[in-house]
């Protein structure tokens, strides 16, 4: 198998190839503001450094999130139209699962961690995790987003992974990394949980959050009061 | 030999749109829009746009290709709109067909939106002559362009320098309780109003304001204008004659729209006139603006309606009379622009 990762859900771009056993190539640039632009050129150098092309990929793993809209969707759209393209299934992973797994990963991992991600307008999207075995399991339910200082205090009281605590140092006890997605563990966690038999997630957004947007209100008066 | 088979994929505003063109030949063209979701809104809200983009890509692509009868594998090259436009909805399709030129193995070509709704035209009516006047109206331009090479030399003589013109339509309709978008139940309600019953200001076309903005448009004033006056009927208990509302209303937009089109032409002594964007499927702007070229002994060009909105299929025409040319594509680390100049036709 060829497994391509991707994730622009956090301030990198990060792609990784996985070949089954190893991950065999990754890259990653923090640059918020870019992920349109970087993304496609930097698949094309991880697949190249691989001695591979683009018809060598039988799979894709790409973090759906949460994270901030606009570059969370150039991930999605690039991993949906590749899958298309080439004929490849194409599986969802909640990207602060792939931040936790990388966490899990370290030499010495704590036994529960908190992954806090930037959101943006003061908030985090977080999410409380268990170390287990080589793995984790996400013990918080779905992901959510919140004011730091709304965080409940046991949240707080834990180590956290992710740009959180390095935005809010006030709000949280400890700061572990890494600070965003590597597609290394991304690649590593989708490859242990498809051959564990378990589904992924499907290739939707997890945004977590309405579009901010009111609806029309009556015009104002133009006349002299 | 077959011409190239272009693929175009166009996500700027509020329209997803994928097509096929070989040559100057369309193929197949899908559009996908959002339109309804705006509606509660009165106007496109680019979050909104943003994630319906995302969800409509894979189907729309699908259906394209069904459409036109083609496999992704067929494809030649990729054209995309790079700019302007909505800066999150445009990264959704420039992705999108980034990832379609490094999987197929195929150039891809960043195109500017405004050239691609002049080169809609190929789509209809053949090669462009050269130099062409364009005028472009939508909900979200407004703009005369002096084309002398559409894929590789477009020149913006003017353009709004306030709102575009479907945004007036948009904000008159709200006005007068007509429901968004604006433009097409204005100009039902001006069917049966006199189009000389109010007379509204022309923006722009005082002596002083030709000066400097002698092909600028200004829709604002005319909008406050017609809030001015409803709400002064209103004031005074009377009530307000929507129709002849709506009627003086859209003669002022085509009136100032037209002539200043035509003052262009006669300017740079261009003897073809092309009109595109949504407010073309306006009847009384097409009418007054063949009228008036008749006059003035220019030839008028105008696509079917379905190509004057955002479509996939103006940018694949673009594309091909891009590889037509033989022109450089972009590169893969192409940007959505969302303010891209006119003058630039293709993303480097
Ligand atoms: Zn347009």
């Amino acid at each position: 198998m060829l497994l391509l990762a991707l994730d622009t859900a956090t301030s990198a771009v990060t792609v990784a190839l996985h070949d089954g056993d190893h991950v065999v190539a990754e890259e990653s640039l923090v640059d918020s503001r870019r992920h349109a632009e970087t993304l496609t050129p930097m698949i094309s150098s991880v697949v190249a450094a691989a001695g591979k092309s683009p018809v060598d990929l039988t799979a894709i793993a790409v973090g759906v999130g949460p994270g901030p809209f606009t570059g969370l969707r150039v991930g999605l759209a690039t991993a949906g139209t590749l899958g298309l393209a080439l004929d490849i299934p194409v599986h969802g992973v909640c990207s602060l699962d792939a931040l936790a797994y990388a966490v899990a990963r370290a030499d010495t991992p704590p036994a529960d961690f908190v992954v806090a991600a930037d959101a943006r307008r003061k908030e985090v999207y977080w999410a409380r995790y268990r170390t287990t075995g080589e793995s984790v399991e996400r013990t918080s339910g779905m992901p959510q987003v919140s004011r730091p200082e709304e965080l409940p205090e046991e949240i707080r009281s834990l180590p956290a992974a992710g740009r959180g605590p390095t935005l809010y140092p006030e709000f949280f006890a400890a700061a572990l990394s890494p600070l965003d997605v590597p597609a290394g563990a991304l690649a590593s966690y989708a490859v242990r949980e498809l051959a564990a038999g378990r589904d992924l997630l499907p290739l939707q957004p997890l945004y977590l959050r309405q579009p901010d947007a009111k609806p029309a209100t009556a015009q104002k008066s133009v006349l002299p009061r | 030999m077959n011409d190239p088979l272009i693929l175009g994929v166009e996500s700027s505003c509020d329209e997803t749109g994928v097509a096929f063109v070989r040559g100057n030949t369309l193929l197949g063209d899908v559009v996908a829009s959002s339109v309804d979701q705006h509606a509660r809104f009165g106007g496109v809200v680019p979050e909104v746009a943003s994630r319906a983009h995302l969800e409509a890509l894979l189907p729309t692509i699908k259906r394209a290709c069904a459409e036109a009868g083609h496999s992704l594998r067929d494809v030649d090259a990729i054209a995309v709109t790079s700019g302007p436009g909505l800066a999150g909805a445009l990264m959704v399709g420039v992705a999108s067909a980034k990832a379609l030129a490094w999987a197929l193995d195929k150039p891809l070509y960043g195109v500017n939106h405004l050239a691609a709704h002049v080169c809609a035209d190929v789509l209809d009516h053949g090669p462009l002559p050269e130099p062409t006047a364009a005028l472009l109206v939508s909900g979200g331009h407004t703009n005369l362009l002096l084309v002398r090479d559409i894929a590789s030399d477009v020149v913006e003589l003017g353009g709004t320098i306030d709102d575009a013109a479907g945004e007036a339509f948009d904000k008159v309709a709200r006005v007068l309780e007509l429901p968004y978008p604006g433009g097409p139940h204005i100009e039902r309600a001006a069917e049966d109003g006199d189009p000389n019953a109010i007379r509204f200001p022309r923006g722009l076309t005082s002596r002083k304001d030709l000066e400097r903005h002698r092909f600028d448009y200004s829709f604002s004033g005319l909008k406050t204008a017609v809030v001015r006056w409803v709400q002064e009927r209103q004031a005074a208990g009377e009530p307000v004659p929507v129709a002849d509302v709506a009627a003086s209303f859209n003669e002022a937009v085509a009136d100032v729209l037209t002539r200043k089109a035509i003052d262009a032409c006669q300017e740079y002594g261009v003897g073809d006139l092309q009109i595109g964007g949504g407010v073309t499927a306006n009847r009384r702007l097409r009418a007054m603006a063949q009228e008036r070229c008749d006059a003035a002994g220019i030839s008028l060009r105008v696509p079917r309606v379905r190509l004057c909105t955002d479509n996939g299929a103006m940018v694949a025409a673009l594309g091909s009379q891009m590889v037509q040319r033989g022109l450089e594509p972009s590169s893969l680390d192409l940007p959505a622009d969302s303010s891209m100049p006119v003058s630039q036709t293709k993303a480097s």
